[in-house]
């Protein structure tokens, strides 16, 4: 008996598991009819799937028509409050760079200069490096340094613009002063964007923390849109006799790019909105020059300097209406990048994206 | 101990239920630190009362009180006589303590405190005076080898008191000054750089070799700062300090009309600190409130009596005897 309980036991349960798998059929259906019923019932107890549908779909609709209201009050209440200063200078408040609150006399041309090119600077110096980042982790990196370079990646994005700021006063403004200023002076000097004296804050400091800032965002989103791109296509490439760089540019750069360039836009819109640290290294000093090293000011630090002590209704309106051209060469930026977009990708569906 | 504290708690609020009083105001950023100070000590003495001050910035403390949305503002600079007539309540201006605004430089190799005339201090910001071995620099400092390197002036970019009484004294010695910037919180400076608020300024020009700034004087001696000496009206060499900025004041009183909307920059007097300034509460002269303005009236005569004294040992500049004796009869005005 001892002896035969065992194998008996060990086979008993697989006996009872065959004799019961007749019974399975019959639980499992009616533990799904119960189920069903469940969710019949649900769908039977709140009424017409009609009227659910509409009101689903109505919701959804107020939710993405509040956007439009949103925008709409932004803009009334920026030209309604910036209704003294439209009144006098008219057209010629961005065409003017004359910034005088003593006279009363205000004209936007410097900061729209300022805003445009340190944005420019940053996404000059920031869409490579992000790019080649993302495609380092993606393609080529090792394993184990992946998680670490992701993180870090992600870690700067989460770092507040003050102490961007501070570390580029601190860390970044003597170092291009004394090393970086001196060494592309010589080099570039004669193009006539670095010309001495250099002071360690300008336009180019304020460009280079920019890039800092916007490059996380680049990077995590077009890895992202690069991990997407299906793997059959790199293994295509790389079965047609592609080296890997040829891989990476026809199999997955080609297919990401409409991706790629939406990144892009996202680490702009950062760049032309970023007020604190930019105030900080860029010198806020209303100027328009190609000398790079020069002091320059952008729409939102002039904003964030002057507003709290404006006095005179003038002046607090002119403020206001940088706030509105910052608002307007945001939205014109943004058009011209989705036309840059829609002309590269014309007649070519997004493969992967 | 426990008992008394549950109890003084208990009082506490049983008092705050009895004659709860809430005071707001907003306004100049430069005399937060005392006016912080002076508030808590005086809501710790008098329980039930919680005065709220916010350092917003004069031009917005400015806003605030005129629309009523604050009930007392403050300000580094006098109201206009147009923000005056535009105001909803009618306010008086009542001097509390005083500032004073002293140049720093960073000049490598030089340790011997310089001296600035006022010519220069204005040469130096309308971008005339851009070297440091300039003539007119080199004649107020005998003995002192001065580089042959470009200035780098600084500027504070953010809107300021600091930067309207350093203008306001700039204007007044110079008419060049005056008629190609002016005075206000911020101008059009034609040369430098920008940087915000007195941190900022001292920052850049103890980061940058050969630069020029102008900040607080409070700030300045906090930090350990060195800062030059200024020539004042009398034609005498005046370090800036808490004692030369109350005998600039006293030397001005003749000069203060009765609502102490004057600017004492260039006071005359030997031991005057030229750039120095009163700065303001804006109180209305009417509360609709009866209870606050009660409350009002006495914190200000506690001020005068036990605030000023505390003000030297934190840097700020007290009023003369005979202003804070003016600003006493003004308070009894207040209802």
């Amino acid at each position: 008996m001892a002896d035969n309980e065992t194998p008996q036991n060990i086979s008993v349960p697989l006996v009872t598991v065959a004799r019961k798998q007749p019974e399975p059929p019959v639980t499992p259906v009616s533990a799904v009819s119960e189920d069903a019923s469940g969710i019949r019932a649900f769908l039977r107890a709140r009424g017409s799937a009609n009227a659910a549908d509409r009101g689903f779909a109505g919701l959804m609709l107020l939710g993405a028509l509040s956007l439009f209201v949103i925008v709409v009050l932004i803009v009334w209440i920026l030209i309604q409050k910036s209704q003294l200063s439209i009144h006098a200078f008219g057209f010629h408040f961005f065409r003017s760079s004359n910034w005088d609150p003593v006279n009363g006399d205000f004209g936007a041309l410097p900061f729209i200069f300022g805003t445009l090119v340190s944005s420019l600077l940053a996404l000059l110096i920031a869409v490579p490096l992000s790019l080649a980042v993302a495609i380092f982790v993606l393609e080529i990196c090792p394993i184990p340094l992946r998680g670490p370079i992701s993180f870090l990646t992600e870690l700067l994005a989460a770092i507040p613009s003050v102490v961007y700021g501070l570390w580029g006063i601190f860390v970044l403004v003597p170092l291009i002063r004394d090393k970086v200023g001196p060494f592309l002076e010589k080099t570039l000097g004669w193009t006539g964007l670095f010309v001495e004296p250099n002071f360690g804050v300008g336009m180019f400091t304020a460009g280079v923390i920019l890039a800092i800032m916007i490059f996380p965002v680049i990077s995590s989103i077009s890895r992202d849109v690069m991990r997407a791109v299906p793997n059959h296509q790199r293994e295509a490439a790389l079965a047609l006799g592609a080296t890997r760089w040829e891989m990476i540019r026809l199999g997955v750069l080609q297919n990401a790019r409409i991706g790629i360039v939406g990144a892009v836009i996202l680490g702009l819109g950062r760049a032309l909105g970023e007020t604190m640290a930019v105030t900080m290294v860029i010198g806020n000093h209303p100027d328009i020059s190609k000398n790079l090293f020069n002091p320059a000011h952008t729409l939102s630090s002039v904003i964030a300097n002057e507003f709290s002590e404006a006095t005179g209704d003038l002046y607090l309106s002119a403020l206001v209406e940088i706030g509105l051209a910052l608002f307007i060469v945001t939205i014109v930026v943004n058009a011209v990048a989705r036309l840059l977009v829609w002309a590269v990708t014309r007649g070519n569906t997004a493969k992967a994206v | 101990m426990k008992f008394k504290i549950a109890t003084l708690a208990a009082l506490a609020t049983l008092s705050v239920g009895a004659g709860a009083q809430n005071i707001t105001g907003a306004g100049a950023t430069f005399p937060n630190p005392i006016y912080s100070r002076w508030f808590s000590e005086y809501s710790g003495s008098h329980p039930g009362v919680k005065i709220n001050y916010q350092s917003v910035g004069s031009g917005a403390g400015i806003r605030q009180v005129s629309q009523k949305i604050v009930d007392f503002g403050a300000s580094d600079g006098p109201m206009t006589d147009q923000q005056l007539s535009e105001s909803k309540v009618k306010l008086f201006h009542i001097p509390t303590v005083l500032g004073a605004v002293v140049p720093v430089y960073n000049l490598p190799g030089v340790n011997k405190e310089l001296n600035f005339s006022p010519e220069v201090l204005a040469g130096i910001y309308l971008g005339q005076i851009n070297h440091w071995n300039d003539p007119r620099i080199a004649r107020d400092n005998p003995g002192v080898n001065l580089p042959d390197h470009q200035i780098l002036p600084v500027y504070r970019s953010d809107g300021s008191g600091t930067t309207y009484i350093f203008t306001d004294y700039l204007s007044k010695v110079s008419p060049d000054f005056q008629s190609r910037i002016g005075r206000a919180t911020s101008v059009k400076w034609p040369v430098g750089i920008g940087q915000k608020g007195n941190e900022g300024v001292a920052g850049m020009v103890r980061n940058s070799q050969f630069s020029f700034g102008y900040v607080e004087l409070i700030y300045a001696e906090q930090n350990h700062m060195s800062f030059g000496q200024v020539k004042n009206s009398s034609g005498k060499w005046v370090k800036a300090s808490t004692d030369g900025v109350t005998a600039a004041a006293a030397a001005a009183i003749k000069t203060i009309p009765a609502d102490y909307r004057v600017s004492i920059t260039n006071a005359p007097g030997p031991n005057s600190y030229p750039i120095a300034s009163f700065t303001w509460l804006l109180i209305p002269q009417h509360f609709d409130d009866a209870n606050k303005g009660k409350v009002m009236v006495d914190f200000l005569r506690w001020m005068l009596q036990h605030g000023e004294s505390e003000a030297a040992s934190m840097t700020y500049a007290p009023l003369p005897k005979p202003v804070a004796d003016r600003v006493a009869q003004t308070i009894n005005q207040i209802h």
